[in-house]
């Protein structure tokens, strides 16, 4: 059972008419890894990480966890999805459900655990997120970054294999993207398998195992963080690495 | 006003109420079962079943209520040769216009919930079905509860027109009395009375539910 | 041609009739549109004022507007001005004021619905650009409420129209009282006259109001953002 929890991607294709968003693309995630995808807009990542729960019709290639094929039109997709948890960058919470409702709604009609059961554990994950005291409280009465953890508890409530996170501070105050993201640091520590979108670059350096720079539905580049951030191999990555400097205008001496 | 003739005239008048209420209710009922079904066949663009409901939804709501009783009383059955009770052909008839409208505004309910909402439900390992039944619906039936609201006042308003296929409701009773007694006044006075006793009440819980909608849907 | 009772409809002058009496019903429903959008505009202003009477009056108004039929509203009009008050007023005329009533209450709705409908943070942008009141009025509110507005009117016109076969009951000649008589008068000849007339007028009433309810959708559709 070591090998448990593999993610392997085979030249994945996927396209929107004639607009190629990825082409032919290979990728491995061992159990325990962390990557990190990063990339200009419009690069595929987003894509990426929804081709790999089935949200997207693939035109050619195949994703592959363990010994299952990922495909949207399969009738066992909706056990596979069980398996990968993922995290949206809007707040997606259902607005017509309380937080505990949220977290434990798909472990009992999915799953069909017990309720007692999960309801302990949708606790447990609250508190891990540090809001159990909103048990009770609706979508609407938390914040962007409280409602990201929610999101965050909800998807671990399925135990999946493996967490997708699709820039999930990109829509947050700058104020609340710590608070969402010390959670994904800790969900590393611990060991859990994430693939990560995001734009945050210090976080990406603190959080991966391997980075990996997707440009025009390609890998570019991929790494480990310090080799990457660095002393990137690529003009591609070094150029769109500077994109987030700033030369100063004034001189202070 | 001859209040003596009124209390005369009571009994009529409020059998024609239970009369309005039993097609009214059972006619509104029919319509949100029709609505549903209608409004998940337009949303998810089931072929043919699609384009029919397109017609459906387009001749009903574009035709007054009662030349489609008429059609439906006097007209289908002589050519088909069949016959069909005044009071089912009243339900039947409410049931087909409020299903239309109510397709419509279940339709635009179903239209406003987010598509990530489905995502994000489907990434949970939810089946369509599921997705349906707990996120999608009920979202969706709050979405269009206010205009749920208007519908169900104006399809107990469009019963006034059932006089028309000889159903003795309130107008029928009223027009029939002013005709034989011309006590003008007191019929239309407790025409009035009998459909505030009717609308009245729905339209006062339409103001509170729309006032806490307002407010938000879910919470606080 | 004759199961379907159609052949009726080409003897002597009776698609002629029908149409004449739908023409009945149509001029009804232009007449009471124009004065329902005139006065409704006005009356729309006027709900908008914050005056504590005003408002007493005009909620009172929507409320029997929103509750009433029109149905009933025709039958106080008619038979309240002519038996009750003696007044020698006509079928047609009852018609366009109880139409008009009506018209007048929802179209006022609207156009408060409307003007209520800009963000006020429209009006504070506009104001620190440094317009004032009525080029915030000309050049800001009132482009964006009428786009509102405009679809909804056009909703509010084919209720009319499909309203004014109400009228047939308080005994104007219109398109469905043609159509009765032409059945009556053919009963014997041609028996399935009545599914030929009525299947005939539910098409023309469909032909006037679809056209009419595509092109308030279409606005509505370009406007929309």
């Amino acid at each position: 059972m070591a090998n448990e929890g593999v993610l392997r991607i085979e030249g994945l294709r996927k396209a929107y008419g004639d607009n190629v968003v990825i082409d032919g693309l290979d990728l491995t995630v061992q159990p325990g890894e962390v990557v990190v995808v990063i990339g200009p807009s419009g690069c595929g990542k987003s894509t990426l990480l929804r081709c790999i729960n089935g949200l997207e019709e693939i035109q050619g290639g195949r994703i592959m966890l363990d010994d299952a094929e990922v495909d949207g039109r399969s009738k066992n997709i909706a056990q596979i999805r069980q398996k990968l948890g993922m995290v949206f960058q809007s707040y997606d919470l259902f607005p017509h459900k309380t937080i505990i409702d949220n977290v434990t709604l798909s472990p009992i009609i999915v799953q069909k655990r017990p309720k007692a059961e999960v309801v302990a554990e949708g606790e447990a994950l609250l508190d891990r997120v540090g809001l159990l005291d909103k048990r009770d409280d609706y979508p609407r009465q938390l914040s962007g970054g409280q409602k990201q953890r929610v999101a965050i508890a909800r998807a671990l409530a399925m135990k999946p294999e493996i967490m997708l996170l699709d820039e999930i501070t990109a829509a947050l105050d700058p104020e609340m993207v710590h608070e969402v993201l010390d959670v994904i640091l800790d969900l590393a520590r611990e060991g859990k398998t994430m693939i990560i979108v995001t734009h945050e670059m210090s976080f990406a350096r603190a959080v991966a195992d391997r980075v990996i720079f997707l440009e025009g539905g390609h890998i570019v580049e991929e790494g480990i963080p310090e080799q990457f951030f660095t002393n990137p191999k690529t003009d591609r990555a070094r150029a769109f690495l500077r994109t987030f400097e700033f030369d100063a205008v004034r001189s202070h001496v | 006003m001859d209040f003596g003739a009124m209390a005369e005239y009571l009994p009529l008048f409020e059998q024609a109420m239970w009369l309005t209420l039993r097609i009214g209710w059972v006619g509104i009922l029919g319509s949100l079962v029709i609505g549903l079904i209608v409004a998940m066949i337009t949303h998810y663009k089931v072929p043919v079943l699609y384009q029919i409901s397109l017609f459906y939804i387009e001749l009903y709501r574009n035709t007054p209520l009662l030349i489609q009783l008429f059609f439906m009383y006097f007209a289908l059955p002589r050519v088909f040769g069949f016959g069909i009770d005044a009071e089912m052909c009243g339900m039947l008839g409410l049931a087909l216009l409020g299903g239309a409208y109510m397709a419509e505004s279940f339709r635009s309910g179903l239209d406003a919930v987010e598509p990530i909402q489905t995502e994000s439900a489907l990434s949970l390992g939810m089946t369509k079905w599921q997705v349906m039944r707990y996120i999608v619906l009920p979202q969706a039936v709050t979405l269009s509860i206010q205009s749920f609201v208007a519908n169900v006042i104006f399809l107990l308003k469009e019963t006034s027109v059932f006089s028309a296929i000889s159903l003795m409701d309130l107008m029928f009773v009223a027009k029939d009395l002013i005709g034989l007694y011309y006590k003008t006044t007191e019929c239309l006075v407790m025409l009035v009375i009998f459909y505030l006793i009717i609308i009245l009440p729905v339209s006062i819980l339409g103001t509170v539910v729309e006032r806490k909608l307002r407010y938000g849907a879910f919470g606080s | 041609m004759e199961l379907l009772g159609l052949d009726v409809l080409f003897k002597g002058s009776n698609a002629m009739r029908l149409l004449q009496g739908l023409g009945v019903a149509v001029e009804i429903s232009v007449i009471s549109v124009i004065i329902s959008l005139v006065l409704g505009m006005l009356f729309g202003v006027f709900m908008t004022w914050k005056n504590p009477v005003a408002r007493v009056i005009s909620r009172i108004y929507l409320e029997i507007v929103r509750i009433m039929p029109q149905l009933v509203l025709l039958f106080i009009v008619f038979f309240g001005a002519t038996r009750v008050m003696g007044l020698n007023i006509s079928a047609e005329l009852s018609s366009i004021i109880v139409f008009s009533f009506w018209g007048v209450g929802e179209m006022g709705d609207l156009v408060r619905g409307s003007l209520e409908s800009i963000p006020k943070h429209q009006y504070e942008s506009a104001a620190a650009l440094g317009m004032n009141k009525a080029q915030i009025y000309y050049h800001i509110v009132i482009p964006q409420a009428v786009r509102r507005l405009i679809p909804m009117s056009i909703n509010l016109v084919t209720r009319m129209i499909k309203t004014t076969s109400l009228i047939l009951m308080i005994g104007v000649v219109e398109v469905m009282k043609v159509g009765q008589q032409i059945i009556e008068a053919n009963r014997m000849a041609s028996p399935n006259a009545v599914f030929g007339i009525y299947g005939t007028i539910l098409l023309l009433y469909f032909l006037v109001c679809w056209p009419i309810s595509m092109l308030a959708r279409h606005l509505e559709k370009k406007w929309s953002n």
